[in-house]
């Protein structure tokens, strides 16, 4: 199929045919897909990639599937966003926003691991897709499965609020509530999998969706004329992101598209911080933890990939430090006030980690840093409404907005400068 | 004092096809060391000398992770049931 080698257990290296496997059956270690790179090199270089159109599949010879892509034909190559204002306001000269909060069609990252497990799903002859979420991977997957006619089964804990569920609701999958917690979530939605041949985007095509997530990193490199950036700075959740954009950076090099090496940074919020606590324990052994933070979209208390996030980051050089909800929200209003940029509370996380890594000398000022914004804040309104607070009520008179302008008297004339608030 | 053990789907080519089994034990470890010794070909595979569980199995009594209990020295009662689980179906986004 394509340059797809096939399927490599990460752990025991025992290989299978690129089907419908996803774990080991050795180690029920998890598996990677392999490609064939000296063969890709032959056939593809940067120019034929720069003719094609701006969406993830111009990487598709890097993408494991067979045919034409099914979806994702608007998703992907979204900003990578200069941050001037905001790299002035904490000490960074070349500063880069990835804005994945502007991924069509439903705003955030999934959209790239969504868009290559449909359509691998397809191919491998699922009609029906699923995921276990409450969020964002729900949202996309809902759209994506609408907009190809699919079944769609989103199977979400039964305690979850309404709220959550109207950003899938509204392309009307059928929506499961299931009396227990995730785990008990989850662990009905593989024994589906196997015995339905349903497609869980997360479970059983696990292997074929995480590679969606390399585009990220391809998109990257490309953006800044096929260079990688001295350092890349994450979210890190159940730990498909990050071990993939360090993929996608060592598959550049090994094309020989770009040089060096990117230092590979994690972030987490301090209230579900399991692999920050190894990294900084130096262990490779990931504790759960129960998480209590205001940034759901990363609260995986029991991330399935930690260990390769660990991996990454010690092989690059890089570190990770964690951001409290305070620090997230500074971080979410710095973000908006000095790019435009309303990011949910990863993207926040992520930025409140840069900040950090610079007051901690491990990213001088001078050096290039792309910040990973992963998901749009319109979506989770409530953590910042209550920090919200410059508005005011007037009368439709004129000589009402006078007396309160008035009032401002000399800042309101001045420039908008950036607070860079701690 | 049996508890039920369950048994995920990938993992069931080496327990007869069984997606349960009721094994005696008084902690997680002990039941542990039923399974390994009913299904030695499963237990090898996930369970290293010391048995404890591999990075890519996870182990739930009734709905905890047993890492936030005593481990595999949690006591197990009648009627407790123990998840085997698989890591790829861990966490949730």
């Amino acid at each position: 199929m394509g340059f797809v080698i096939g399927l490599r257990c990460k752990e025991c290296g025992e290989r299978y045919a690129a089907g419908r496997q996803f774990v080991c059956s050795s180690c029920f270690g998890p598996l990677e897909v392999e490609y064939d790179y000296a063969a890709i090199g032959r056939s593809l270089g940067r120019e034929s990639i720069a003719a094609r159109p701006r969406n993830l599949w111009r990487y598709r010879e890097l993408l494991p599937i067979e045919g034409d892509p099914a979806t994702g034909r608007h998703s992907g190559f979204t900003p990578l966003v200069r941050a001037r204002r905001l790299g002035e306001a904490i000490g960074l000269a070349e500063l880069y926003l990835k804005d994945d909060s502007v991924n069509h069609p439903t705003l955030s990252y999934k959209e790239r691991v969504v868009s290559v497990a449909i359509t691998r799903a397809l191919e491998l002859g699922f009609d029906t897709i699923a995921c276990a979420s409450t969020g964002n991977l729900a949202n996309s997957v809902a759209a994506h499965s609408a907009r190809l006619g699919l079944r769609c089964f989103v199977f979400v804990p039964d305690a979850v609020e309404p709220a959550k569920i109207v950003g899938s609701g509204v392309y009307r999958p059928r929506i499961v509530r299931i009396r227990g917690n995730y785990d008990d979530v989850n662990r009905l939605c593989s024994e589906i999998g196997s015995q339905y041949s349903w497609g869980f985007v997360n479970v059983n095509l696990r292997p074929y969706y995480t590679e969606g997530a390399k585009t990220m990193g391809f998109e990257i490199a490309e953006q800044l004329d096929w260079r990688l950036p001295r350092h890349t700075i994450l979210p890190t959740a159940g730990g498909t992101l990050l071990p993939k954009v360090c993929k996608a950076y060592q598959e550049l090099v090994e094309l020989g598209w770009v040089e060096g090496e990117s230092r590979i940074h994690a972030a987490q919020a301090a209230g579900c911080a399991p692999v920050i606590a190894a990294l900084h324990a130096g262990k490779t052994e990931i504790r759960p933890v129960k998480p209590a933070t205001i940034a759901h979209s990363i609260a995986i208390g029991n991330p399935a990939d930690g260990r390769y996030v660990l991996d990454c980051v010690r092989r690059t050089g890089g570190w990770g430090e964690t951001a409290t909800d305070p620090e997230i929200l500074d971080s979410i209003q710095l973000l908006a006030e000095s790019e435009g940029i309303f990011a949910e509370p990863a993207g926040g996380t992520t930025l409140a980690v840069c900040r950090k890594l610079v007051a901690q000398g491990r990213i001088r000022g001078d050096e290039s840093v792309v910040v990973a914004i992963t998901g749009n804040g319109y979506k989770a309104t409530e953590a910042i409404l209550p920090r919200l607070d410059r508005s005011i009520q007037l009368s439709s008179s004129l000589a009402d907005f006078e007396h309160w302008y008035a009032t401002l008297g000399a800042s309101a004339s001045e420039p908008v400068s950036v607070q860079g608030a701690s | 004092m049996p508890v039920t053990v369950r048994i995920p789907t990938p993992i069931r080519q080496y327990t007869e096809q069984l997606s349960e089994v009721a094994l005696e034990g008084k902690t997680v470890g002990e039941v542990l060391e039923q399974f390994k010794a009913r299904f030695p070909d499963a237990g090898g595979r996930f369970f290293s000398a010391a048995s404890k569980a591999s990075r890519f199995v996870n182990l739930y009594l009734n709905d905890e992770d047993i890492r936030f209990l005593k481990d595999l020295d949690t006591p197990v009662s009648d009627r407790d049931t123990l998840s085997i689980i698989l890591a790829i179906a861990g966490g949730s986004e």
